[in-house]
């Protein structure tokens, strides 16, 4: 009797732990959460304007149709449910009961299709719904989006900052959507929180709609987004407690420091839709580069794990191809280029570039855009003279200056950080596809690489939901560029969002912290 | 010449080199390699071709440079400072909104050195070998040597990191409630570092010349005078000594305000303050011609305004440059 008491009293005991455990780590309602983003936004309207500095504040004012989990799965948003039809050129969304924009208007199918039209017409990425021939409004919350062609593309084109759902009722009143009053001022959002106040430099002040169509979300009060632009400042107020979120944090040295901070959360989970590579970009139509033996020998001579060491402080991992790692389509399998002098000197030799007297085959320039890449550009000159290849660092004094450089092709070799914005067809096909090979687009083809059997791969993948085809697609696509080499890719950048640890529920998705914060909460 | 006529002929040349400064400024800019176009593009992570040609196409950026030019000088004569590219608002309404911060830290930092710069000055002239006057020739060395972005980080380091006095940046911490008095501390809070770094240049600056005028006023007959009569230290010092030092102190001073305004630039990046010295680094960052140029005609037209003042004002009280 006494040892069934006993056990009773234990079980008892244990219930009553587990139930407060988990109180604890139950959401709680309220409270206000002061986070970093680093830049000021042109404004707060993603429909018109990429970018992760519209994005952040983007998402929390606007809902799209769909949202992604951390596994690559879209999940309901203010589509509660959609439909691909079978021949695939048919996409059916079905419209959450009851949504409303944060001036109590109800959010319809109207506003859906006058949506997709905006960002069609006048998002800077025109691959995302260049397939969509009509949006059809059978009902209010029934939207039909017809296509031209099968268009994977679709579904993450549907999610995050991508598609922002705007009222038609604001934005349809004829003024230019890009250069609209209402991008900044008095904005008429549909997400989870709407805006009090934004100041450029200073700050954007969200508060909490109470009318969100999530049931009992968001849970925070409100968030203070401010504008830090100084990497050491955001790191002293993350760790005093000034700051309790910040995301796409990239300094290696800060991240590790503040990973020994007992109050802070420090995570590279999520960011892989983002997809932001680096890697060394050849010029393949002038000067040596044209020759894949001399870009072959030059990722040979480079040791991508000493970048990942010594310059990345292991902040990151390595990325061989120019899908990132995180992306379903990513194959590790292609050739890895891995350190061997020998075999560049080999190669360097046989394509008959003979060392002169001093040792020396011939001379190249690297460029770099931004201070972050300097140290990258600066190790290739000491690495590549072991190869006899005369290094000559050209650094820019901004961005514009070598956006001009690099997209008028003036260039051999330049460090670069490309964004894959989901699915390929949106962030991967520009870099490679010989359509898209145009003077003065920083971003474009600008190595100038042609392979009329990977525009057909691109075409091929862009074209099919099937997934296993398009993984075998992008697979052979990976293969011949790992041999063709119109850049060597290096790695990620290392994106880490950073949380105090009183932050409940700190973004993890694929888009990182460019992704509605409504189920973020203060313990 | 009548104080009419010089006047007249002060604003006359004052117009002529404010025509002068638009036209190179905007050359030197429309020089430098990469437009907004490329800007915007990186901002956004890259922009189809289409999109890209249509922003140079919107902000007349493949017309000719002596079309821009004209477009945009006739604009200023119209008093129209033109539309921010990057942020899509009036120039004159971004300067506006940043305009406040940059005064408040700008006189804040000027006053606390001249005051505090001239106080160490005499303290240092009363005794020029003294250790007093040892210690302020080296504060005022290391304050003038060390750049105002290093002395900034390494008061963060201190009075943020190391013992968290104050935040690390920003004007005002918008969680902050409460009423005038509240946020008017909340404010001061904010501004003291930014404030003492930017003082810290001109502090070296006006002890040193504090040091020097009070030396050599000290010397002065009258001084002397003053003594024999047997007046107390403080008296001389204070009343005799410093009002006619003060003189090329208040000179220097007005002379300094562009300076401190560059050195605004970086103290406002450092401590992300929101004022016209942030504004002006990301429009230089972003090829925002516009902004640029609405942020350098405005601080070559004070410059120039405080110029013509600063003659008039010399030319009514000394009878000398008049007869010159």
């Amino acid at each position: 009797m006494k040892k069934h008491l006993l056990a009773a009293a234990t079980l008892a005991l244990t219930t009553v732990t587990a139930a407060s455990a988990l109180a604890a780590d139950e959401p709680k309602q309220g409270g206000t959460l002061v986070m970093a983003i680093q830049t000021t936004p042109r404004h707060l309207n993603p429909a018109v304007q990429s970018g992760t500095a519209t994005g952040q504040p983007g998402t929390q004012l606007f809902a799209s149709l769909l949202r992604y989990d951390e596994g690559w799965e879209p999940q309901p948003y203010l589509a509660e449910s959609w439909e691909i039809s079978e021949d695939e050129l048919t996409v059916t969304i079905n419209l959450v009961e009851g949504a409303t924009f944060h001036d109590g208007k109800p959010i319809t199918s109207e506003d859906v299709a006058f949506s997709i039209d905006t960002v069609k017409a006048n998002h800077p990425f025109k691959s995302m719904f260049a397939p969509v021939t009509a949006v059809e409004t059978p009902d209010a919350t029934t939207a039909i989006i017809k296509l031209s062609e099968p268009h994977p593309a679709l579904m993450l084109a549907m999610s995050s900052q991508l598609l922002s759902i705007i009222p038609k009722h604001v934005y349809g009143d004829g003024q230019d959507p890009k250069a609209h009053p209402q991008n900044s001022e008095n904005v008429v959002g549909s997400g989870p929180f709407k805006l009090t106040e934004f100041k450029r430099d200073q700050h954007i002040i969200l508060e909490r709609y109470d009318d969100y169509f999530m049931e009992g979300l968001p849970y925070l009060d409100k968030i203070v987004m401010r504008i830090v632009k100084d990497g050491a400042a955001r790191t002293i107020a993350l760790e005093s407690g000034e700051l309790m979120l910040s995301g796409f944090e990239q300094e290696p040295r800060d991240i590790n420091r503040m990973k020994k901070k007992d109050t802070l959360d420090v995570s590279n989970a999520g960011y892989a839709a983002i997809g932001p590579v680096n890697w060394l970009a050849f010029n393949t139509q002038q000067g040596k580069t044209a020759d894949p033996a001399v870009r072959k020998a030059i990722a040979y001579a480079v040791d991508r794990d000493f970048l990942l060491k010594a310059i990345m402080l292991g902040a990151t991992e390595a990325a061989l191809t120019g899908i990132h790692p995180g992306s379903p389509f990513y194959d590790g399998t292609v050739e890895p280029y891995d350190i061997d002098l020998d075999k560049a000197n080999q190669l360097l030799d046989d394509a008959g570039y003979a060392k002169g007297d001093d040792g020396m085959r011939f001379p190249l320039t690297v460029d770099f855009g931004w201070a972050s890449a300097k140290p990258v550009a600066e190790y290739l000159k000491p690495q590549l003279k072991k190869v006899g290849i005369d290094i000559t660092v050209r650094s820019s004094a901004d961005f514009p200056t070598w956006a001009k450089r690099v997209s008028n092709h003036e260039f051999d070799i330049t460090f670069d950080n490309v964004f894959n914005w989901g699915d390929p067809v949106i962030g991967v096909h520009r870099t490679y596809s010989s359509q898209n090979i145009k003077k003065g687009v920083i971003w474009s083809n600008t190595q100038q690489y042609s392979n009329a059997r990977v525009d057909e791969l691109m075409a091929m993948a862009g074209a099919t939901n099937d997934i296993e085809k398009r993984k075998k697609y992008y697979a052979e696509f990976q293969q011949i560029l790992a041999d063709e080499l119109p850049l060597y890719p290096l790695y990620p950048s290392p994106y880490h969002t950073i949380s105090n640890t009183q932050v409940g529920n700190p973004p993890n998705s694929v888009w990182g912290t460019s992704h509605p914060l409504d189920r973020v909460y203060l313990k | 010449m009548s104080l009419t006529q010089t006047i007249a002929k002060r604003i006359g040349w004052g117009l002529l080199l404010l025509i002068g400064v638009l036209i190179l400024n905007f050359t030197l800019i429309s020089i430098a390699p990469g437009d907004i176009a490329d800007s915007i593009a990186g901002d956004m992570g890259g922009a189809d071709a289409t999109v890209i040609e249509e922003i140079r196409e919107r902000y007349g950026l493949n017309e000719p440079f002596y079309v821009q030019l004209w477009r945009y000088v006739s604009g200023v004569a119209r008093l129209d400072l033109g539309f921010s590219y990057f942020y899509n608002t009036p120039v004159t309404e971004l300067i506006l909104e940043k305009l406040p911060a940059t005064l408040l830290l700008v006189f804040s930092s000027q006053i606390l050195a001249i005051v505090l710069g001239t106080l160490l000055g005499v303290l240092a002239a009363k005794k020029p070998n003294g250790i007093v006057s040892l210690l302020v020739t080296f504060l005022s060395l290391f304050g003038f040597a060390a750049p105002v972005f290093w002395s900034g980080i390494l008061l963060i380091i201190a009075f943020v990191s190391i013992f968290p006095l104050f935040p690390v940046g920003g004007m005002t911490d918008v969680t902050v409630e409460g009423g005038f008095f509240v946020q008017l501390l909340d404010l001061l809070h904010h501004l003291f570092l930014p404030m003492i770094t930017l003082a810290s240049i001109y502090l070296a600056l006006y002890s040193r010349l504090a040091r020097a005028s009070m030396l050599e006023v000290l010397g002065a007959d009258y001084i002397r005078t003053a003594r024999a009569k047997g007046l107390p230290q403080r008296m001389v010092l204070y009343k005799h000594a410093l009002k006619n030092a003060l003189g090329p102190l208040v000179t220097v001073a007005g002379l300094q305000f562009s300076a401190v305004m560059s050195g605004a630039v970086v103290v406002e990046t450092v401590f992300s303050w929101p004022g016209l010295g942030t504004l002006a680094l990301q429009s230089i960052l972003a090829r925002d011609t516009p902004t640029i140029m609405g942020i350098l005609f405005f601080s070559s037209f004070v410059v120039i305004v405080v110029n013509i003042l600063t003659d008039i004002t010399l030319r009514m009280i000394d009878p000398r440059i008049k007869a010159s």
